[in-house]
């Protein structure tokens, strides 16, 4: 066995040590409106326990309230890692009513969701603040990643020492750019996938059990 | 004493923007929810504020969560905020425990009247709306 290899094991031992004091490692997907969380969230929670997670929608904020997948065990080229999975709402400094009625929403319903919205994301930054021990933070890699939510987010999780990966989501799309993600973050490892389609998964998994195992 | 440079309201000053820059002296000696009770009534009240030193992600973080609170359809909908992204990829322990990494300018608005026109590591665009 290298030396790297000894000093990598140890680590894990280690992180693996912390985390087992407070039990199952909460793993938080955190992120934008419509970056991808939930279709992300249910594609991890489908192929190792087979049942999804929340609902999937092209409107922002579709989910409002943080769900948690308890028990999820990933297998990868003999890295094993049990991990709790939060999907948690898009995270933002602005939320407009307006936005949904654009959708074709009722105005009624609009200002129903963009009230939930609020408190959603207000949710997502509690948990982010006490609960969450590793994030999985995805970006739709056809938007630019240059954003001051982004920047903040990402300056909070490293405040925090969490660890992180940066998911390049979206790269079936024709304009996806997932190396501006990539210079944007260099800081972090970023994994290209696409949710949707399940394109290059495989990585993400292997990423997982190495960040988070 | 700390320096805070006004132009004009935003109301009932000739239709103009009222710009707030607040120097990192005025901003030392404010706890973090003056400091956010500062920025947000300024905005809510049509301000652009101007940070010379920026949050903290703590900071920040709470800034994002009191903004969520007050957002009303039928009037505030939030804020849009700028500064530089970090340059250093991972700082070091003496960068953090003096604060090295929280000294970005930023700029504070309210969401429904700035537009960022462009940003990178370099540069930050806007155009700033009266109401």
């Amino acid at each position: 066995m290298g030396i790297l290899t000894e000093i990598k094991d140890s680590i894990s031992q280690t992180v693996n040590g912390i985390f087992a004091d407070e039990g199952t490692a909460r793993i938080g997907i955190y992120g934008p409106p419509n970056a991808g969380k939930t279709t992300l969230a249910n594609r991890i929670a489908r192929d190792w326990t087979g049942e999804a997670m929340g609902a999937e929608s092209q409107i922002p904020h579709e989910t409002r309230r943080a769900h948690r997948k308890e028990d999820v065990t990933i297998e990868r080229d003999g890295n094993s890692v049990t991990l709790d999975i939060v999907d948690t709402p898009g995270v933002t400094t602005k939320v407009d009513y307006q936005e949904f009625v654009d959708f074709g929403m009722e105005e009624d319903d609009a200002v129903e969701r963009s009230r939930e919205a609020t408190e959603g994301v207000a949710e997502a930054m509690h948990w982010l603040k006490e609960d969450i021990d590793g994030v999985i933070y995805v970006l739709d890699s056809s938007l630019d990643p240059f954003t001051q939510v982004n920047t903040m987010l990402t300056g909070i999780i490293e405040s925090r020492d969490l660890p992180v990966l940066i998911i390049a989501n979206k790269v079936d799309l024709g304009d996806a750019s997932p190396g501006r993600i990539k210079q944007a973050f260099p800081q972090h490892e970023t994994v290209p996938i696409s949710g949707q389609e399940g394109d290059n998964v495989d990585e993400l998994y292997e990423k997982i059990a190495e960040e988070f195992g | 004493m700390p320096e805070q440079i006004e132009s004009d309201g935003a109301d009932g000053n000739g239709g103009g923007v009222q710009i707030d820059m607040i120097s990192s002296g005025r901003m030392d000696g404010m706890t973090s929810m003056e400091k956010i009770r500062l920025i947000l009534d300024g905005v809510r009240d049509g301000k652009v504020v101007i940070l010379e030193s920026g949050l903290s992600p703590e900071e920040e973080s709470k800034l994002i969560e009191v903004t969520m609170t007050e957002i009303s359809p039928d009037g505030f909908s939030g804020i849009e905020i700028e500064s530089y992204p970090k340059e250093s990829a991972n700082p070091g322990i003496l960068d953090r425990l003096f604060g090295d990494d929280d000294s970005k300018m930023t700029v504070i608005g309210p969401a429904n009247q700035i537009e960022t026109l462009h940003k990178d590591s370099e540069l930050i665009s806007a155009v700033v709306s009266a109401r």
